[in-house]
């Protein structure tokens, strides 16, 4: 039975605007997939409530394209963009981890053996929050292309990736923002475990020559939908 | 309508944005009696995820400045992660119902393109036998994957099995939220 005081849950997925547990395209999945059915859990305030990050206790790092006041190599660039739910409604003062390969496709990373070279100026990690209308902005390198061991001569997209937290513990998401005319996204077993086209473009960032600085940098926007509550609590 | 951003893996150099300390909820000073929940994330053939992260998170007791309700553990070489924090209370389910103490599990790792989700809750509590969740997994092997069990005072265990293993070790119970 239904009661009044429930918590309004998130809304359900959109089908085909998630990938798979199971993609055999992408052979890390065969031995880490679910084979038994998920079990559903109606959204309860465990699901409902989630964490909240004090600046003060997580610091922003909002440029990641100098360490020590020393440059790091590669392609400045500005991301910027809006968090919101599905609705349109802004997500505000909610924290954005950002991580990324520097502008040779290495990782600042023990396990990345990748053969291309290590920048003491570019360490690769980020953190901003979003202002009260939902935007986040920050500064990087463009990271750039690397090996994989997942087929023969498999090559990631350049990408960087993201973690979100929303408004609830239902709205975590993980993800990775891509480059507007990359030609390894077609070949990208990670980018095409999408189902919906329109929802893998969605994550391709594009070229804002409003945030585009004269003589210094680049800019790029990529919005996030976040889950977001069911319109209107269900009657008791 | 606008659709979720679709979700893509955490990959293995996600340590990029570890914090070791972020496995101690009870690091800005939180007061109540400290536990600790340790366990291993285990792949289909039975071998450790090593790359992996583990997050809590707990509605009970609430969050606040000294307390975030939320933790991350990598997984180690041994497929290991450790977490210390409060324990929790029971919580309102919905209805008129009540969760038993429980937190929730949050599994990320190259080979999950999404995360997976599922619960811990703690052996030998009451409320278990009238838990929602707990009550509505008819198969006994699969209802105590949910359920962490006692290793030493304040200490409690619970493995996490991504699949079925080669010996028919049960899979770890994994929620749709």
């Amino acid at each position: 039975m239904e009661s009044t005081r429930d918590p309004v849950p998130f809304r359900p997925y959109q089908p085909g605007t998630q990938p798979p547990y199971d993609a055999p395209a992408y052979g890390s999945t065969h031995k880490r997939h679910p084979q038994e059915s998920l079990v559903r859990l109606p959204h309860t305030i465990t699901e409902t409530t989630g964490p909240h990050f004090n600046p003060a206790h997580f610091p922003p790092i909002p440029d990641l394209s100098v360490v020590s006041g020393k440059a790091a190599l590669g392609e400045r660039v500005i991301v910027h963009g809006r968090i919101t739910d599905e609705d349109g409604r802004p997500i505000p003062h909610t924290i954005v981890e950002i991580w990324q390969a520097n502008a040779s496709g290495r990782y600042q990373h023990p396990g990345d053996q990748h053969d291309a070279p290590v920048d003491p100026n570019f360490r690769g990690e980020g953190r901003v929050f979003t202002d009260q209308d939902g935007w986040y902005r920050f500064t990087s390198i463009k990271p750039g292309a690397y090996p994989w061991r997942n087929h023969h001569n498999a090559w990631r997209p350049n990408h960087i990736h993201y973690s979100f937290f929303g408004s609830g513990f239902a709205a975590r998401l993980i993800t990775q923002m891509y480059f507007p005319g990359d030609p390894l996204l077609e070949l990208d077993p990670v980018f095409l475990s999408i189902p919906d086209e329109a929802a893998r473009d969605r994550l391709v960032c594009k070229l804002d020559m409003n945030v585009t600085e004269p003589e210094w940098a680049l800019g790029y926007r990529f919005d996030v939908v976040l889950r977001g509550r069911e319109a209107t609590p269900m009657e008791g | 309508m606008r659709a979720v951003t679709g979700s893509q893996t955490i990959g293995p150099f996600w340590h990029l944005i570890e914090h070791p300390e972020w496995a101690d909820l009870t690091r800005f000073g939180a007061t109540g009696t400290r536990i600790t929940l340790t366990g291993s994330v285990i792949d289909g053939d039975a071998n450790p995820v090593t790359d992996a992260a583990v997050e809590l998170w707990q509605a009970d007791p609430s969050a606040d400045d000294h307390f975030p309700g939320f933790g991350r553990c990598r997984t180690d070489a041994r497929g290991e992660f450790r977490f210390t924090t409060l324990k929790p209370g029971p919580v309102p389910g919905r209805g008129n119902t009540l969760q038993a103490p429980h937190f929730a599990i949050t599994l990320h790792a190259r080979g999950l393109l999404k995360h997976l989700v599922t619960r811990a809750y703690f052996a030998g509590e009451p409320l278990n036998e009238t838990d929602p969740l707990l009550s509505s997994i008819d198969e006994p092997k699969r209802r105590s994957t949910l359920i962490a069990r006692p290793d030493g005072e304040d200490r409690w265990r619970i493995d996490i099995r991504m699949q079925r293993g080669p010996h028919a070790e049960t899979e770890t119970v994994f929620l749709d939220i």
